[in-house]
């Protein structure tokens, strides 16, 4: 347990680091609305906001559903001298399956919908029982870990950016109808800008601490 | 929400009195330059023996200019697959069964077609994710590894910064390309009138997306900062 304000230089107790400059800091509990900044590189190193976790258990769960929504609706569907067709996500995926390009498949599902289906799961696992002030679950720190690892891999919104240009290619051609899927994948978006705001990985890394999991005896305490 | 931290002092101070900075308010202290050992993950300070951070479980290591060889391993990878992404085509239209042309199109001759159609927009689009942000990637990653760790100005780290977070934040962007084409591909079968379908490029394409992605994680961004003096004015 380590008292505000007291830090042990031996051990390292007491002190952050910022990730990009290595520039120690003493560990300070911040009230919601502060933010804390590196005094050598100016990166932001925590911002605790009030309700933080709710709202991101929320827009996790709405992403869930939006992707859900995603992979069953139809996607786009484009008509032309009477001649029309179709395609779902899976239809997209499944433009890479012939060939030696196949496992472009695979990795294509997985970035677009795998990945941020599975981050929001886990975020859900890990957020759910710190949003109660309850104790995390056992994998809480696993899990939380994974989600910052596959970070830049969900690439949801890069999707819907590339699926206008293809609109604006495929526009003089033929005729394009948008189907719910693409309408959900739009709302993804901003769902995904909203969590983005919200998300401050030390502050979810200290409640997962102060809820009692993967504890070092470093946990700030209250002054007695 | 943001006025208030705004007008606040960063509630996080300085070390000041850190025992081998001496001087008053004007000293930093890294944890390099402490014995010590920061996590990159969630910022918690280890000695520096530690091999593991034992709050997020995320392996420690060393602001050290060995880490840049996975930097380059990944980059060389990247850069070799950009190749083939462009001498391959990226995808191979056929419109009326053949008769009415098509053919293959690589990224630049996707790219100029486009801006022979008077698509200058999308060209311009294209041309910047696919061309010119994975070239300048390239480039800025080879700097970055080339002046980490040397001495610099207080000025110049945080450039170097800058562009480190930059070629971060833009690398996912380049896979726009291919998704594109598996679009257009999946979408564009409409029999004998045109079909599209996907090149081998896209997958090489992708891959050196990928690889470019791996070697801007593995860069540690410490780096930059470790030539610098640790003393600096008051400003």
């Amino acid at each position: 347990m380590v008292r505000p304000g007291e830090y042990d230089l031996q051990t390292g107790e007491g002190l952050i680091a910022c990730p990009r400059c290595d520039a120690l800091h003493v560990e300070e509990e911040l009230t919601y609305g502060e933010t804390a900044r590196c005094v050598r590189c100016g990166g932001i190193l925590a911002r605790p906001q009030s309700g933080a976790f709710t709202q991101i258990i929320a827009l996790a769960i709405t992403t869930m559903v939006l992707m859900f929504g995603a992979i069953f609706f139809p996607f786009l569907e484009i008509s032309r001298l009477g001649m029309g067709h179709g395609t779902s996500l899976f239809g997209v995926a499944m433009a890479f399956s012939e060939g030696v390009i196949a496992p472009l498949t695979v990795a294509l599902l997985g970035v677009i919908v795998a990945l941020p289906a599975l981050r929001a799961a886990l975020l859900v696992y890990t957020l759910w029982p710190l949003a109660r002030r309850r104790p995390p679950y056992r994998h809480a720190v696993r899990a939380f870990r994974l989600t910052e690892q596959l970070k830049p891999w969900s690439m949801a919104e890069i999707f819907i950016i590339g699926t206008a240009i293809a609109m604006v290619k495929v526009g003089g051609l033929a005729t394009i109808n948008f189907g719910p899927a693409f309408w959900a994948f739009c709302a993804l978006i901003f769902v995904n800008l909203a969590n983005r705001s919200f998300m401050c990985s030390t502050t979810i890394w200290d409640a997962i601490e102060d809820g009692g999991a993967a504890t070092d005896g470093r946990e700030q305490v209250e002054p007695a | 929400m943001s006025a208030d931290p705004a007008a606040m002092p960063p509630p996080h101070t300085a070390n000041d009195d850190a025992p081998t900075g001496g001087g008053r308010s004007s000293a930093l202290l890294t944890a390099h330059r402490a014995g010590l050992l920061g996590c990159r993950s969630c910022g918690r300070v280890w000695p520096e023996d530690a091999m593991e951070c034992a709050r997020c479980q995320a392996p420690l290591t060393p602001p050290d200019r060995r880490g840049l060889q996975a930097v380059w391993a990944w980059l060389i990878a990247g850069m070799i697959f950009y190749i083939p992404a462009n001498l391959m085509p990226m995808m191979t239209t056929q419109s009326l069964g053949g008769l009415g042309g098509g053919g293959d199109a690589t990224i630049i001759g996707g790219v100029l077609q486009l801006a022979n159609h008077g698509d200058w927009f999308i060209a311009i689009v294209v041309f910047a994710a696919s061309v010119m942000v994975p070239i300048g990637k390239f480039v800025a990653i080879i700097w970055l590894a080339l002046v980490a760790g040397k001495p610099a100005t207080e000025a110049d780290a945080h450039n170097r910064l800058h562009i480190y977070e930059i070629v971060e934040f833009i690398g996912r962007w380049s896979m726009i390309d291919v998704f594109v084409v598996a679009i257009l591909s999946a979408l564009v079968q409409l029999g004998f009138v045109v079909s599209i379908k996907p090149g081998p490029a896209a997958a090489s394409f992708a891959l050196s997306v990928a690889f470019t992605m791996l070697s801007a994680q593995s860069f540690d961004p410490r780096l930059i900062w470790r030539g610098l003096p640790l003393h600096r004015r008051k400003e």
